[in-house]
């Protein structure tokens, strides 16, 4: 029973979220045609290793968030507001690693 | 009377206090502390069971929950039986009533047993290679004999009347295991004053000390130091302590499921009690002190009944005070079976011989000769013989060569063995954390940890009495300052006791059998030998997960606990690598069986959803309403008069819509306020529809579709005020519509201001269809002008109705002139059955879903969800016309572009008439260009939608149908298993086609 940590309520237990996928995707324009709507509609990345995902406090404040998360252990590294930029992941890595 | 095989004295039993219980009908005597195991092993029962695959007699092997052969069912009534528990798990109580499984007619008398010639077939995997011919055998004969033969005990057929608890608990340290090491760690913890909560799965804690008559700590015995912690824990407000209590899930971020027996050991339960508590803990730290499980020794025939590990019987002698047999010989790797003889023959049980593995006498082996019992070095069992229970073994002498040679054969009723002991790492490495070989005893040991827990005691590979009472000291007190509790300081405790052989002898034993016929069993519980591992790595599985599914070695209830590493050192040893290299199998929870009732807790029969009902609810009860289920609302369905049956109740209610009124309860469609200076501009992105010019008072049917393109939900949209909005959803797709908006209100367009409120419940809505609509809701509408002029189609105004504020919406699912009384939901009954009375007083009536989905299929109005199934663009649905033409952006303008969406060929809804109009087409059917298809033909589509149409006096569909649109008045079929049905296409709108009727 996995902890996340909403960012405006604290740490609670993964059956209050909903996963929304990969963070920081940016829609497609509305006249965009061809690869430029298929990657935005149906490509993700699938990295093993540290991904930055969005996620949804449901049963909770309802607010959307970002999260940093390792897709093999599921250890989240870090959770922040969705307005905010993407976290440079190595800084985070070499940070993890240390600990 | 006493039963045989009890002791005079000893044991942890109560003796002035007998049990009566039965097993397999017949009575026998126990006492209070008894398990049934011990029970029956003092009434001398030692037949069991019947084994899995080769209905073998079977007995007793262990004395704890890692029993793998007695498994039981134990009945109190019919909803309260429980099959397959092991008989050391199941505490005495005074009536207890228990069956043996897995045998016909009886135990001693099995039909199964007829296996046993068939065994040359029945190696692992032969089910792989059997059973396919001839192919119409499968269903008939080979299917049903097998479900016959499968499986062990039988599910009770009545429901489980049982009451399951649940609990959430949060503390600083939880320590699993109430053995030495683990009452040490609570003690340290608890003195630190963290809060601890200390679980066993046993009814008495005090784990190994419990057998261990003998050991001596802080200057008395084992148990009364055990007796002296646990009672200094109980008095102690920040200690829990769970007796009967299995640690049997380690989950992330240190959560732990324990699983708490609360009535399985009581005659006569109160009936307030839950029979189980699932405890769902988070404890800061972990302290795993879960013990070693002794490991069998794989020998020739090593399954007969009376053949049991070395510390078992020592077990069933000194903390139940009965006797295992009577005329003993013993089989050993290492030192730890010499106390199991020495206790076993002080209690006057003739132990015939010791036969050690090793070629070495070590100290155990003199003071067993010095104590007069013999012993035999390099000595091993080369053959067990006895039907029902061991008879006889012959024994055999293993020279320095590796030549093996029959000696001599020895009489015996009990057979000791035991190869070593292997530390228990399961919950370790349930919580993900590494494992570690330890090169010289051979075991795996925890290692680095993913979680924040620490193991102490024989599970760390600690076997000295002192030393696990101080490493269980020494890492509670750590985990209680780790969360920032000042421990007392160091502490060491002087203790004597017996020290456990964590190691020893992995794999077969040595023989002069033939390796490709004898049974040397590792894995006892589903019948596995030596030779079924060895024809796995032989038949190419190398990977330890094949080889434990190839042969399902590993796979009972008893998960391996006894036979995981010696399967592993024998395939290891079959494909010349060493053990660490082939490694170990996932470890999975739960570590021993728990309840389907312990996790369903609460959550069944009118629990299991909640059960969403409108405020008109009792009301349409009252008039005889049949209720159908969507999602998980109740909606009246129709309205029966006097004996109609469906058919009859819908044609009534349709006809009298169409020439009168019907009223009907809307109530469950989603509704979202959307509110703000830019709430406009939202819905003006979000829908396909332009939004910004919608005037106030004016409503819109918006058409949702996701990015994609394809139609996702639709309702109508009221504009209330220039910065508010009233948004109405499909009844299903309301949360969806709700998450989808906020989603882009949060993470796209986050700079707009607008708010979403969900409003669903909030307000009742009571709709009122048909040519009368307007006369009936006259007198409950204050102040507002309902002329057509004033109040057109699909038009909204705040108003008083009834007398509480409320809004008044014109329009029309039917297609009939229409109204929507909105008010809050409080209000909605009184609202209904005002109406209601009204709509009877002018020829009308209520009206449920069924008529609803009716009359709207008479107009080709879409449901989303029945007619769409997200794959339709608006136009294929369509609706095309909603999509606003000018409109910069919005969700889906650019993936309903996509060459594919707009290309020719696409599914479009169409209606559906048969040549005979009594046909109702089947909703899913296909339709195909041929009456009668070839297999394989491509089918155009399918109906959707099908109800016979009383207004129009037959039956009608609507359907999607490659390039539908195009095919007007084409014939073409539906095939059906009784013929095909022949069909034209035809407009949708079977019904006003100029839609004059909503303009009344």
């Amino acid at each position: 029973m996995l902890l996340i940590t909403c960012p405006y309520c604290g740490p609670r237990p993964e059956i209050e979220f909903a996963a929304r996928g990969e963070a920081h995707v940016a829609r497609c324009a509305p006249d965009a045609t061809g690869d430029a709507i298929a990657d935005f509609l149906y490509f993700r990345a699938n990295t093993k290793g540290y991904l930055a995902e969005c996620w949804r406090h449901v049963s909770g404040c309802g607010r959307f968030f970002n999260a940093v998360r390792h897709t093999v252990t599921d250890k989240f590294v870090t959770t922040y507001k969705v307005d905010d930029p993407r976290p440079d992941l190595a800084a985070l890595v070499a940070e993890e690693t240390a600990r | 009377m006493t039963a045989s095989l009890r002791t005079p004295q000893g044991g942890r039993i109560d003796r002035s206090k007998p049990l009566r219980f039965t097993f397999d009908g017949v009575s026998y005597t126990g006492h209070q502390g008894d398990t049934l195991a011990s029970a029956l092993v003092a009434n001398g029962v030692r037949l069991l069971g019947r084994s899995f695959k080769y209905h073998r007699p079977r007995g007793l092997v262990a004395a704890g929950t890692e029993e793998p052969n007695a498994l039981v069912t134990v009945i109190r009534d019919a909803g309260r039986t429980t099959p397959n528990l092991p008989a050391t798990a199941v505490e005495l109580y005074d009536g207890l009533v228990a069956e043996s499984q897995n045998r016909w007619p009886s135990l001693k008398w099995d039909i199964g047993a007829l296996n046993g010639i068939g065994s040359p077939l029945f190696v692992s995997g032969f089910y792989y290679k059997t059973f396919m011919w001839p192919k119409s055998f499968w269903k008939k004969v080979y299917e049903p004999q097998i479900r016959a033969a499968a499986g062990f005990g039988k599910a009770p057929k009545a429901a489980d009347p049982d009451r399951y608890a649940n609990r959430f608990a949060h503390c600083d340290v939880l320590v699993v295991g109430a053995g030495p090491a683990g009452l040490a760690a609570a003690l340290a913890a608890a003195e630190a004053g963290a809060k601890v909560i200390l679980c066993d799965e046993n009814a008495e804690l005090g784990g190994s000390l419990l057998s261990d008559a003998s050991a001596t700590i802080e200057g008395r015995s084992g148990r009364d130091w055990s007796a002296d912690v646990l009672m200094n824990l109980a008095l102690k407000d920040n200690v829990t302590v769970l007796p009967r209590t299995t640690a049997f899930g380690y989950y992330q971020d240190n959560a732990v499921g324990l699983l708490e027996r609360i009535t399985d050991h009581m005659s006569d339960p109160a009936s307030h009690l839950p029979r189980e508590r699932l405890w769902q803990v988070r404890a800061k730290r972990v302290v795993i002190c879960a013990g070693a499980l002794e490991r069998p020794l794989v020998f020739p025939e090593n399954d007969r009944p009376g053949i049991m590990l070395a510390d078992a019987a020592r077990t069933y002698l000194n903390r139940f005070g009965a006797l295992p047999g009577r005329r003993a010989v013993v089989f050993t790797a290492t030192d730890s079976a010499y106390a199991a003889a020495i206790d076993l023959k002080a209690a006057g049980v003739h132990v015939a011989v010791i036969a050690d593995l090793r070629p070495k006498a070590s100290a155990a082996a003199e003071a067993a000769r010095a104590a007069g019992i013999r012993v035999e070095l390099s000595t091993v069992i080369n053959a067990t013989h006895g039907k029902l229970a061991v008879e006889k073994v012959q024994l055999a002498r293993v020279s320095p060569s590796g030549a093996v040679a029959p000696t001599e054969t020895i009489a015996c009723d009990l057979v000791l063995h035991s190869a070593g002991f292997t530390p228990t790492v399961s919950l370790f490495s349930q919580s993900r954390g590494k494992l570690v070989f330890d090169e010289a005893r051979g075991v795996f040991l925890p290692g680095a940890a993913h979680e924040d827990n620490a193991s102490a005691g024989a599970c760390n590979g600690t076997a000295d009495l002192s030393a696990c009472l101080n490493e269980g000291y020494a890492v509670g007190a750590a985990a209680a300052r780790a969360v920032g509790r000042t421990t007392l300081g160091d502490k060491t405790f002087a203790a004597e006791g017996l020290a456990i052989e964590i190691g020893g002898h992995f794999g077969e034993v040595p023989h002069a059998r033939d390796a490709t016929r004898v049974k040397c069993f590792v894995d006892i519980q589903h019948d596995v030998t030596a030779k079924d591992i060895r024809l796995a790595t032989r038949e190419g599985f190398r990977s330890i997960e094949h080889v434990k599914r190839f042969t399902t070695t590993g796979m009972a209830t008893d998960q391996g606990k006894s036979s995981n590493m010696n399967a592993l050192a024998i395939a290891a040893g079959h494909m010349g690598l060493n053990v660490p290299q082939v490694g170990l199998t996932t470890f999975r929870r739960p570590y021993t069986p728990v309840s389907f009732g312990a996790f369903a807790g609460s959550n069944r029969g009118d629990l299991f959803d909640p059960l969403r009902k409108t405020a008109t609810h009792d009301s349409a009860v009252a008039l005889g309403a049949p209720f159908e289920n969507v999602g998980l609302w109740k909606r009246a369905w129709w309205f029966p008069k006097a004996n109609e049956d469906m058919h009859a109740a819908v044609a009534r209610e349709c006809k009298t819509v169409r020439e009168t009124v019907g009223v009907f309860d809307a109530s469950t469609l989603g509704k979202i306020e959307v509110v703000g200076p830019d709430a406009a501009e939202f819905l003006h992105r979000m829908y396909v529809n332009p939004f910004l010019k919608l005037g106030v008072g004016k409503c819109r049917y918006g058409i949702l579709t996701r990015d994609d393109g394809f139609v996702y939900d639709d309702g109508v949209i009221g504009r209330i005020a220039p910065d508010r909005f009233h948004v109405t959803t499909t009844t299903g797709g309301a949360p969806r519509v709700l998450a989808m908006m906020e989603d882009y209100l949060q993470t796209e367009w986050p700079d707009l201001d607008v708010w979403l409120t969900s409003t669903t419940e909030q307000w009742a809505v009571v709709a009122v269809q048909g040519p009368k609509a307007r006369e009936v809701i006259a007198p409950f509408i204050e102040g507002v002008d309902l002329s057509n002029a004033a109040f057109p189609h699909m038009s909204v105004v705040e108003c008083t109705i009834m007398g509480v504020p409320g809004r008044l919406f014109r329009v029309s699912f039917t297609g009939e002139l229409g109204f929507e009384l909105n008010v809050p939901a409080d209000y909605g009954r009184a609202l209904w059955d005002a109406v209601h009375a009204r709509v009877v007083e002018f020829g009308g009536c209520p009206y449920g879903t069924e008529t609803m989905h009716v009359l709207r299929a008479e107009k080709g109005y879409i449901i989303v969800g029945q007619d769409t199934d997200g794959t339709l663009t608006p136009d294929d649905a369509g609706v095309g016309w909603a999509v606003g033409k000018t409109k910069g952006d919005f969700v889906g303008k650019a993936g309903m572009s996509r060459p594919d969406l707009t290309g020719p060929g696409r599914k479009q809804i169409v209606g559906l008439v048969a040549s005979d109009p009594k046909v109702v087409l089947d909703e899913g059917a296909q339709i195909t260009p041929m009456a009668n298809p070839p297999k394989g033909t491509h089918a155009l589509g399918h109906v959707t939608s099908a109800y016979h149409s009383s207004v129009l006096g037959k039956g009608i569909a609507l359907a999607v149908i490659e390039g539908g649109r195009a095919r007007m008045g084409e014939t073409l079929y539906v095939p059906m298993p009784t013929g095909a049905i022949a069909v034209t296409v035809v407009d949708p709108v079977f019904y006003d086609k100029e839609g004059k009727r909503l303009d009344a």
